[in-house]
C-alpha cells in the first residue's frame, strides 16, 4: 500500500492523543489547573491535529461532514462519530477538571471508554479488509490499542504503568509482524484464484493492460524500500519500546532532569511508532497486486 | 445508504468468455469513450502525451500465460471491471453513503456528489474494480452503462453496455444472471462459469467462461503419416563417420 504521509501522522498522533485521553479521563494524573491544562491541550492537539490530517488526502475535504452518516456498516464513519463524541465528553470532562477543580468521575469514565474505542474503529477500518492479509489479523486491532495505551501511559507521566505498557505493545508489535509476514500465503489467494485459472497450471501475468502506470498501482502495489524493511524494523523497535524503557529505567531523583529523560523517551515512542506506522502500510500487500503478477 | 439489500429482483452482470476474447481492447476503448462523456465526471487522463501517461479506465484487459504440467503455454487475455458483487465490500465500507448496490438490478453505483474521495471502497475492492480520478477526486467505476440499458432513446440494440455492443470476438454477453432461464445464465451452467477470487466472499454476479483445451496435433495425425516418418533411426556411412569424428572433437 502507498504509505500517504497524511494517514500516517493521522494513526500515529490521534493514537497517542486518544490515549492520553484516555489517562486523563480515568484521572491519571489526578491533576487540575494550569498543570491540567496542559496535559488536556496535549491530548486535545494531537487527537485533533491527527483527525484534521486525517483529512488532506480526501479527494473532497468539504464534503467529509456527510461521513458521519453510515455507522450502521462503515468503520470509517463510526470512527468519525466515536472521535467527535469522545471529544466532546472530554471537552466537557476538561472544562470541570481545568475551572472547576472538579472531576466528573462518570464523565471521564465514558470518555476513557469512548477515546479507546475511537482507536479502535481506527484499527477495524484496516483489519476488516480482506483484501489486504497483513491488516485482516485480530492482532492489528491489538497493536493500534496497545500503542495507543503505551503512548498515552508515557505522555500521562504514569512510569511503572508505562513500562509494563511498553512491553506488551512491543511484543504486540513483534507477534504482529511475525504472523503478518506469512499473511497473504496463508490466505490462500494468489494468482491462480485471482484469475480463476491455477487449476489449469501455472499462470503468469505475461502482459499488463498499459503501458502507463495507474491509480491501482500506485495505491496498491508499492514496493519502494521494502528492501529495508529489516533496518526499519530494528529502529521501529528500538525507538519506539526499547529506548523508552531505558531512559524510564534510569533512576534519577532529580525532578527536572527526570522530566527531560520523560520527553525524549515521549520523542523517541513517537519516531519509533511513525516508523512502524510507515511499515504497516508499505509492506502490506493488496491482493489486486496478484492481477499485475506484482506479488 | 451502504447496507446492501437483502436481495435485488434482478442481477444484471457481465459473462465474459476467456476462450473467445481476442485481447483487442476494443471494449476498453468503447468504454472510457462512452463513460466520458456520458453519466458522471469524465475520465480524466494525466500526461497523456509525456512521457509518463496514465489515466482512468473502468475496463482493463490483461495477458496471462498459463502453462499446464504437460503441453503447450496458452495466451489468456483477460478483461477485468467491476464484478457488481452480490455482497459488495466496496459498498458497506463507503461512509457518506455515496456507493450503493441497486435493489432493483444489483448494479453497484457510485453517488458522485456525496463522494469525498477517501479511496477506501477500492480498498476494499479485490479486484481494482475501482479507480479515484485524480482530476475529479471522485471514485469511478463501471456502471454496467447504466445510461445506455434503460435508453429508450437508443435503438434497441443498443441498450447494452458500451463494451457488450463494440466486442467484435463476441467475447462479452450481458443479461440477468438471477434468472436461470436466461441466455448469459445458460451460458454460465453450459460452460462451467466461474468466480474470480471465490475465497474473498464477495459473490461476485459476472462470471467468466473459462478457456476450451486446445486441439492437440497427436490426436488428428493424416493417414499418411507413417509414411513421412523418419527412414533412418541409425546413421550410416558418411554421416555416420562425420557423427562419430565430430563427438570426438
Amino acid at each position: 500500500m502507498h504509505p500517504a504521509p497524511s494517514v500516517i501522522l493521522f494513526t500515529t498522533l490521534s493514537g497517542l492523543g486518544f490515549g492520553l485521553l484516555a489517562f486523563l479521563g480515568l484521572g491519571l494524573p489526578d491533576v487540575s489547573g494550569w498543570v491540567a491544562f496542559v496535559f488536556f491541550a496535549i491530548a486535545f492537539g494531537l487527537a485533533v491535529g491527527g483527525l484534521l490530517a486525517s483529512t488532506f488526502h480526501l479527494g473532497h475535504p468539504e464534503r467529509a461532514w456527510k461521513a458521519f452518516s453510515q455507522w450502521r456498516t462503515s468503520w470509517l464513519s463510526r470512527e468519525g462519530c466515536s472521535a467527535v463524541a469522545a471529544l466532546i465528553l472530554m471537552g466537557i470532562y476538561a472544562i470541570g477538571v481545568i475551572f472547576m477543580d472538579q472531576r466528573w468521575g462518570l464523565l471521564g469514565w465514558l470518555g476513557a471508554a469512548l477515546s479507546l474505542f475511537t482507536v479502535f474503529t481506527t484499527s477495524m477500518i484496516y483489519a476488516q479488509l480482506k483484501t489486504i492479509p497483513r491488516w485482516n489479523m485480530n492482532l492489528t486491532p491489538a497493536m493500534f490499542l496497545s500503542f495507543s495505551l503505551a503512548g498515552g501511559a508515557l505522555l500521562a507521566g504514569q512510569n511503572t504503568t508505562a513500562i509494563v505498557l511498553l512491553l506488551i505493545a512491543g511484543a504486540v508489535q513483534l507477534a504482529y509482524w511475525k504472523q503478518g509476514d506469512t499473511a497473504l500465503a496463508n490466505s490462500g489467494t494468489n494468482i491462480g484464484t485471482a484469475t480463476g485459472l491455477g487449476s489449469r497450471g501455472k499462470v503468469r501475468a505475461f502482459e499488463p493492460p498499459h503501458t502507463g502506470s495507474n491509480y491501482l498501482l500506485r495505491e496498491f502495489v508499492h514496493v519502494v524500500g521494502r528492501k529495508h524493511a529489516a533496518k526499519l524494523r530494528m529502529l521501529a523497535l528500538g525507538f519506539g519500546f526499547v529506548l523508552p524503557l531505558a531512559l524510564l529505567l534510569v533512576p534519577m531523583h532529580d525532578v527536572v532532569i527526570k522530566h527531560l529523560l520523560a520527553l525524549l523517551a515521549v520523542i523517541a515512542h513517537l519516531i519509533g511508532i511513525a516508523t512502524s506506522r510507515w511499515l504497516f502500510f508499505a509492506q502490506a500487500e493488496h491482493v489486486v497486486g496478484l492481477y499485475y503478477g506484482k506479488r | 445508504m451502504t447496507q446492501l439489500p437483502q436481495s435485488t429482483d434482478r442481477k444484471m452482470g457481465l459473462v465474459i468468455d476467456l476462450d473467445t476474447c481476442v485481447g483487442c481492447h476494443a471494449c476498453v476503448i468503447s468504454c472510457k469513450g462512452w463513460n466520458t462523456e456520458n453519466y458522471g465526471a469524465p475520465l480524466s487522463d494525466q500526461n497523456p502525451y509525456g512521457a509518463d501517461p496514465s489515466g482512468t479506465f473502468l475496463n482493463r484487459v490483461h495477458s496471462y500465460e498459463v502453462q499446464p504440467p504437460e503441453g503447450h503455454a496458452q495466451l489468456i487475455h483477460f478483461p477485468k471491471s467491476c464484478l457488481h458483487c452480490e455482497d459488495a465490500p466496496c459498498v458497506t465500507v463507503c461512509p457518506t453513503g455515496a456507493s450503493y448496490k441497486r435493489s432493483e438490478d444489483g448494479i453497484v453505483l457510485v453517488n458522485e456528489s456525496d463522494c469525498i474521495g477517501c479511496g477506501l471502497c477500492a480498498w476494499a475492492c479485490p479486484y481494482g474494480a475501482r479507480e479515484l480520478d485524480l482530476a475529479e477526486g471522485v471514485m469511478k467505476k463501471c456502471t454496467l452503462c447504466v445510461d445506455r440499458i434503460y435508453n429508450d432513446n437508443l435503438p434497441e440494440v443498443d441498450r447494452v453496455p458500451s463494451c457488450v455492443r463494440t466486442c467484435p470476438a463476441g467475447a462479452r454477453h450481458f443479461g440477468d444472471l438471477g434468472d436461470p432461464d436466461s441466455e448469459v445464465s445458460q451460458l454460465v451452467a453450459e460452460r462451467g462459469g466461474m468466480d474470480l477470487m471465490p475465497e474473498m466472499g464477495t459473490k461476485p454476479v459476472n462470471k467468466y467462461l473459462p478457456p476450451r483445451p486446445k486441439d492437440r496435433i497427436e490426436d488428428q495425425t493424416d493417414i499418411l503419416a507413417p509414411l513421412l516418418a523418419p527412414v533412418a533411426e541409425e546413421p550410416k556411412g558418411f554421416i555416420a563417420w562425420l557423427d562419430k569424428a565430430l563427438e570426438k572433437l
